[in-house]
């Protein structure tokens, strides 16, 4: 699996808070929800996708 | 005393007949054990009396009502369906009413993000899905059954209990002249489902409930729209809910809407509420006509089944049977089948050709044709209404991106009722060449139609039995011949249909014979209920006893 290079991902951390604070906590889920189907449209694998949503449940307390 | 309502029930577009209670034989003190006897006249339980009628065996109706039913009942029947309904002889009458129509429309914040259109084979007679309202199929088909001296028909008779025996069953039935004790055989339940006859007896589903409910409403006006399956997301006037609508003969148009949680049916149905809601949505669509209601209810889904239709002598079909959602018109479609499945199997015992096994291959080939149903209805339902909070979001995600982004409409299919194919099926052949086929329908599906000419299909020429499709060009040899002549000796009903390109079922330009990828030679065995059950590519005498044997549930002989 591809890895995104240190810069990228602070660009996306940027970009991800932003978009967040844009939407405001009413409609967070619903842009996080269409997000993941987005990415997981672009990343093409069923497994690798699900295997991000279990690691995404782990340790939320 | 059960006296049933006899006054004709009040529609704004179906006329209402009554007919009459019947003085039995047995409130004349004359006793009687019959063979068949089916609870509920609805169509599933008219359909299983007309096909086990086709066989010869002879079949009581009872049914609490007087005349057919009204309310928001089916409306949408499959191809298989008239496939099935041909057989008894109603797809004629049903066709001349009927509205078809293959194209289903999603839509949500006013634009249309998916279209299906359910595919059209040319060799198909019948459209992909036919509207007509449940009272004119119920008429027919009692009109159908009326005509027929193997049914009799008993209205105005009540089931208030039943007893369950291995070897019979009897009904307590209250009439407007007092009740009496029916003996038979064989207990069809086809009584709907409120299933006296399941609660009676104690049985459970098992499956799941859904807990959105929708407000179900036929109303007469004036739409000039073609017919076309509509349902709309999430609009303004009922935010998060889901409207569906479709349009039915004689001007009629069914609204179904969802209801917000924690709404009672009372309230939804309240006339001021209903007013405003049914208003709401035609102001929407942009439609300004006047409208008249016809009849209203509340509904919410169940995906459940008995875990098993046979109890001793008693067999469950339809919604007796199973309860399945109405999103994708898996109703009345899916007791056809059930119908189709059972009389001839039961038709064979009586005859005395079929096997105990083989009656039960009903419940095995039903049960897991109603769960893969449950599956596939539980998908639409949790788009349609989404049962908690996770599948709300997911589903509202879905709604925002379809705006934009192709890749989720196709999450907007509803999946209609199709078929079950039978491929597990005990009573399909051992050896055969099923596996060499790169065309025609596979073991354990239903036959493929075919246009053999202008207004001539091979599904009209299939009847109550097994039969053989044969394709050559050629004389049939001898010791095939001796053999359908020595099984239908044995009283099993066996009809060979040679398809060639000058005898038999015309195939002039070999179109049928490329289809069911056939040479000379070529064979497929179909069951009295059109599901194949071995096919060759060069059949013998010896395999095709041996196939007829297995389907029969007589496999070690």
């Amino acid at each position: 699996m591809s890895q995104l290079p240190l810069v990228e991902l602070e660009a996306v951390y940027d970009a991800l808070a932003e978009a967040l604070n844009q939407v405001g906590t009413e409609q967070e889920s619903l842009f996080l929800t269409k997000l993941v189907f987005l990415l997981a449209n672009q990343v093409g694998h069923q497994a690798q996708v699900e295997q991000a949503i279990k690691t995404a449940l782990l340790d939320l307390q | 005393m059960y006296i049933p309502d006899s006054t004709p029930r009040a529609s704004v577009y179906y006329n209402y007949q009554i007919y009459p209670f019947q003085t039995p034989p047995e409130l004349c003190g004359e006793t009687k054990r019959y063979s068949v006897v089916i609870v509920g006249a609805g169509p599933i339980g008219l359909v299983t009396a007309l096909e086990l009628a086709h066989y010869g065996i002879s079949v009581v109706v009872i049914n609490a009502e007087v005349q057919v039913s009204h309310g928001s009942r089916a409306i949408v029947f499959t191809r298989r369906s008239m496939e099935i309904l041909q057989q008894v002889g109603i797809a004629e009458r049903m066709l001349n009413k009927a509205y078809a129509w293959r194209s289903g429309n999603s839509i949500y914040r006013g634009q249309c993000v998916f279209r299906l259109e359910a595919p059209h084979d040319e060799d198909d007679r019948f459209q992909p899905l036919n509207n007509l309202q449940q009272p004119y199929v119920e008429q027919y088909l009692v009109e159908q059954a009326q005509q027929n001296p193997l049914i009799e028909l008993r209205w105005g008779s009540k089931v208030m209990g039943v007893t369950s025996l291995p070897d019979h069953a009897e009904l307590q039935i209250d009439t407007p002249e007092g009740e009496y004790t029916l003996s038979c055989d064989w207990l069809i339940a086809a009584d709907g489902a409120k299933s006296t006859i399941r609660q009676e007896l104690g049985l459970r589903m098992e499956g799941a409930s859904y807990s959105g409910r929708f407000v179900i409403a036929d109303i007469k006006i004036d739409i000039p729209w073609p017919t076309e399956r509509l349902a709309y997301f999430d609009p303004d006037w009922n935010r998060g809910n889901t409207i569906l609508m479709h349009r039915q003969p004689e001007g009629i148009w069914r609204l179904d809407y969802q209801l917000p949680p924690n709404e009672t049916p009372e309230q939804a149905l309240a006339p001021d509420s209903l007013n405003a809601r049914i208003q709401a949505q035609l102001d929407m669509v942009g439609i300004n006509a006047p409208w008249e209601l016809d009849w209203c209810s509340v509904y919410s889904a169940r995906a459940m089944t008995l875990p098993d239709y046979i109890k001793e002598r008693i067999i469950f079909t339809g919604d007796a049977a199973h309860m399945l959602p109405i999103f994708g018109v898996r109703g009345a479609n899916t007791g056809f089948q059930d119908a189709q499945n059972l009389a001839w199997k039961l038709a064979m015992l009586l005859n005395g050709v079929g096997s105990a096994e083989l009656l039960v291959t009903y419940t095995s080939e039903r049960v897991t044709a109603v769960q893969e149903i449950i599956a596939e209805a539980s998908k639409s339902t949790r788009f349609m209404t989404p049962p908690d909070h996770g599948f709300r979001l997911v589903r509202d995600a879905v709604l925002s991106l379809s705006l934009t982004q192709a890749f989720v409409r196709p999450l907007f299919h509803w999946r209609t009722s199709r078929p079950h194919d039978y491929h597990a099926s005990a009573l399909n052949a051992l050896n055969d060449d099923n596996a060499q086929f790169i065309n025609g329908p596979a073991l354990g599906m239903p036959l493929q139609n075919i246009c053999l000419a202008e207004n001539n299909y091979l599904f009209d020429h299939l009847g109550a039995a097994f039969h053989i499709l044969y394709f050559t060009d050629q004389i049939v040899p001898k010791s095939i011949l001796d053999a359908i002549k020595a099984l239908q000796n044995q009283a099993i009903p066996l009809q060979l249909l040679v398809i060639g390109k000058t005898q038999g079922l015309p195939d002039h330009d070999g179109h049928f014979a490329k289809r069911y990828d056939a040479q000379t030679g070529t064979a497929y065995l179909v069951r009295p209920d059109q599901h194949v059950c071995a096919r060759w590519k060069s059949l013998t005498a010896d395999k095709l006893t041996a196939a007829v044997y297995q389907a029969l549930g007589q496999g070690a002989k």
